[in-house]
């Protein structure tokens, strides 16, 4: 493996990037590596740009990642992911919810929301490894649009699995639904299981 | 794992604290919000950073071991309580913790409160990771009691908000009495005849901290490769690991007063010697000042936070590694991108206010809290914020200069009950006609929800007497008072423009509470644009509402957009139905506004 991996997670505030790097930085520390966390937080309103940032390795020094370091981008929305695309390494692994969130700078400021050609187009220059997750639509399925954020998650184990980031290491599914069911609150464990799995399957049924 | 502010608490709880005090403030709010939670400890929730410092000081005098925490502006409230405890000293140990953002995360300045330290006399602590949090905690402690000083504990956003492993410990009993309350004014009553004695003792203390830094566990030496020395301390140590894994460091768990030796014995091991510091040049200067030759913020930027690439591009620029070690960023091709600043939530009772006070054109003195976000389009209505505490004594002083406009100052609940009070008191003793709104969403919502004088609650969860702002801006001396709904936009607007015509002070209160609050979510209810009655005509873009959004279809006449309201988002507060011209929002079944309407 490589010495750290460096995971940027990025969204819009009140999506659910909280617990989902609460739950990769935990699953990094149950499959026996060093691993850090950093966010900020502080501001209660929903609706600003947020982002994460989890590190595991052997030994983890920084809590975050800098510029064009990380391996791993998980977006939960598209504008975000776009954001944030100078964060990813070339060739490293972006995982993108195709969630749309409309900001008020382009409902009442008049500026344009980036269409899916040029997001596309713009990943396409960093990294072939770019997968879209309809998390929306599969948590809507599910019944419940919050567990987008763990869809997205179960997207990630398997990718995790099937690439080479992890070559050597054994972080499987019952590692992340150990610690997925620890961290929601019980009544909801069911359902965010589903969602993990469902999550997974999107990326194993188009490999 | 716990969070670097989680540490602390933790680190409190071991080293026996007993009170601690806080004003919530990112990225310090979660200490206390941590703190409360063990046994056998009292917390709370001052009403601002002095009171919290005093509070602290009051329990150390008292001979028990006690903390106060705030973010880096609180210190600038506290300040004058900080130097008054460095005269003193106490009789069990204070710990001040400072929570500095660099970057500027949630904040209004980036300062560097090292420098309060060296200005106060007084030892700065400074962990780069939770489990440091901790240890550097308990060691504060013992380095308060065992040289009779404060110790301020400085941490930064990074440090508070990440997390890692930390081992735990026992809490260190406390004896069962509390002692007498000391009678020794020579030492606790500063006035000049005792002052004077004591300001030669606090500077033969600092001298004898610096001689007991030489062997402070936590500065210490990691030798490696003898071609580069690194002096860091905090987050950036972390960094220092990260980018220049050869090189040898002498990490500083006490950035204030320094090792003098040490830091010359490592200087003198390695080739080239440079300090890795955020913000200020304050370990560099000193450093400098003992006549060592060393470089840092020649090569390291002064503003803003590092993280690996800043650090990394910064020493290849210097030369201090090759180019080899930067991978080439990406660089994709990609336009502008639409901004997403943190906006008012929907729902929130602060947007009718700065509807209103957009439609009137006056200028706005605004404060800090959720409300200072009326400052982003399309409610563009805050015109000055600079601290807590500002706008109503800064609509007073325009007011006073002749500026010919009326003045009006917004400002939350828990921001008035901070630092509003004096000066309120001030504009109704000196006699300036300004309006003062006050919002009060009944919590303190920017920080993430704490209770506050007016909320009938404390930090611990007990019941506490609500404080009513109406009796208390009328025992300020102010005449006109009005309190509102918060979301009544037409009330709201008739009141403000009566406000704003009058010669003397007033008072508007407007109140709901915060959209997020829980009682609040219970009424949460969607409600629905009427497509066949929307004409496009865009006024309800105007309130700024997250949850409305363009649709595809354009009316037919207009050719604009017409709106939809996002279900998934909205709460139901009805400021879009209230102000839609042509009845094309619903309103809700139990609604108020309808039945006024009929009226
Ligand atoms: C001296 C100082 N202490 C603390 C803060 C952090 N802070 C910013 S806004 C705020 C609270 C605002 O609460 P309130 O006035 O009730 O307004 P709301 O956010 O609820 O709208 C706090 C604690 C600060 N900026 N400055
Ligand atoms: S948290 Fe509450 S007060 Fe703050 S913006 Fe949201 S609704 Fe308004
Ligand atoms: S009722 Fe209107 S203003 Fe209120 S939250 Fe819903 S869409 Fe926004």
């Amino acid at each position: 493996m490589n010495e750290v991996i460096n995971f940027l997670l990025c969204g819009v505030g009140g999506q659910g990037t909280v617990l989902a790097s609460d739950v990769l930085v935990n699953v990094g520390l149950a499959a026996g590596f060093d691993a850090k966390q950093a966010e900020v937080h502080g501001m209660s309103q929903r609706g600003g740009s947020v982002s994460s940032h989890v590190r595991w390795g052997r030994e983890v020094h920084s809590p975050i990642v800098g510029l064009g370091e990380a391996d791993v981008l998980l977006a939960f929305e598209k504008l975000e992911a776009l954001r944030n695309i100078k964060s990813l390494r070339s060739g490293g692994v972006a995982v993108i919810n195709t969630q749309v969130i409309v900001p008020l700078t382009v409902t009442s400021g008049g500026q344009k929301y980036p269409s899916d050609e040029e997001i596309h187009a713009a990943f396409a220059q960093v990294t072939p490894h770019v997968r879209y997750i309809e998390g929306e639509k599969i948590a809507e399925e599910l019944g419940n649009l919050r567990v987008a954020n763990v869809v997205l998650l179960g997207a990630l184990s398997a990718l995790l699995e099937a690439g080479d980031l992890l070559a050597g290491m054994n972080v499987d599914a019952g590692t992340w639904l150990k610690v997925i069911t620890e961290r929601v609150p019980p009544k909801h464990v069911e359902l965010n299981k589903k969602a993990f799995q469902a999550g997974r399957e999107a990326v194993l049924k188009s490999n | 794992m716990l969070s670097g502010n989680e540490a602390v608490a933790r680190g409190a709880w071991e080293a026996g604290v007993q009170v601690a005090s806080a004003y919530p403030g990112t990225p310090s709010t979660e200490i206390l919000e941590a703190f409360a939670l063990f046994p056998n400890i009292y917390a709370e929730w001052a009403t601002n950073e002095k009171v919290a410092v005093d509070v602290a000081i009051g329990a150390a005098y008292a001979g028990r071991r006690a903390l106060a925490a705030m973010k880096h502006v609180g210190l600038n409230v506290a300040a004058d309580s900080f130097m008054y405890a460095s005269m003193t000293g106490m009789e069990a140990g204070l710990v001040i913790v400072s929570a500095d953002d660099p970057a500027m995360h949630s904040s209004q300045n980036e300062q560097d409160n090292r420098a309060f330290a060296k200005f106060a006399r007084v030892p700065c602590l400074e962990p780069s990771d939770s489990q440091e949090a901790k240890d550097l905690t308990l060691a504060a402690f013992d380095l308060s009691e065992r040289f009779d000083t404060p110790v301020l504990l400085r941490l930064t956003t990074r440090v508070c908000h990440s997390m890692s492993a930390v081992e735990l410990g026992e809490r260190r009993e406390l004896p069962a009495e509390v002692k007498p309350f000391p009678r020794n004014p020579a030492k606790y009553v500063m006035v000049p005849g005792n002052a004077i004695k004591r300001h030669p003792v606090i500077e033969e203390r600092i001298r004898a901290i610096a001689a007991y830094a030489e062997d402070f566990p936590f500065n210490r030496i990691e030798m490696r490769g003898r071609a580069l020395g690194i002096i860091t301390a905090g987050i950036s140590y972390q960094y220092a690991r990260e980018v220049f894994p050869e090189a040898s460091i002498l990490k500083l768990g006490m950035s204030w007063p320094l090792p003098e030796k040490l830091i010359r014995d490592f200087a003198a091991s390695v080739e080239r010697l440079i300090v890795l510091e955020e913000l200020d040049p304050f370990i560099e200067e000193g450093v400098r000042l003992m006549g060592i030759p060393c470089e840092g913020k020649s090569i390291f930027p002064l503003t803003g936070e590092f993280d690996p690439f800043v650090v990394r591009q910064s020493a290849v620029h210097a030369g201090l590694l090759p180019a080899s070690v930067m991978e080439a960023a990406p660089a994709p091709q990609i336009g502008a991108l639409p901004a997403r600043p943190p906006v008012l939530c929907p729902g929130c009772p602060h947007r009718p206010t700065f509807y209103v006070l957009n439609k009137l054109k006056v200028p706005v003195n605004g404060d800090i809290g959720c409300y200072t976000l009326g400052l982003i389009p399309p409610l563009s209505a805050i015109h000055t914020c600079g601290c807590m505490g500002a706008g109503i004594a800064v609509a007073h002083g325009a007011a006073q200069a002749g500026s010919p406009e009326r003045h009006v100052a917004v400002i939350g609940d828990s921001t008035f009950f901070h630092t509003g009070i004096p000066a309120l008191l001030n504009v109704v003793y000196n006699q300036s006609p300004v309006v003062t709104v006050i919002l009060d969403n009944r919590i303190t919502g920017m920080t993430g929800h704490q209770q506050n004088p007016g909320t009938g609650q404390t930090l611990l969860g007990k019941e506490a007497p609500v404080i009513e702002l109406e009796s208390l801006v009328r025992a300020c001396g102010i005449q006109h008072v009005r309190t509102l709904p918060a979301l009544d936009v037409k009330e709201i607007e008739k009141t403000l423009r009566e406000y704003v015509k009058l010669d003397e002070p007033s008072v508007l209160i407007v109140r709901e509470p915060c959209a997020l609050l829980p009682e609040a979510r219970k009424k949460w209810m969607p409600l629905e644009v009427l497509t066949d009655q929307c004409n496009g005509c865009t006024l309800c873009f105007r309130i700024g509402c997250p949850a409305i959004l363009k649709s595809e279809e354009l009316d037919e006449k207009t050719q604009r957009p017409k709106a939809l309201i996002d279900a998934s988002l909205c709460t139901g507060c009805e400021v879009c139905a209230q102000i839609c011209p042509r009845d094309a929002i619903t309103f809700r079944p139990d609604s108020v506004f309808v039945e006024k309407e009929r009226a």
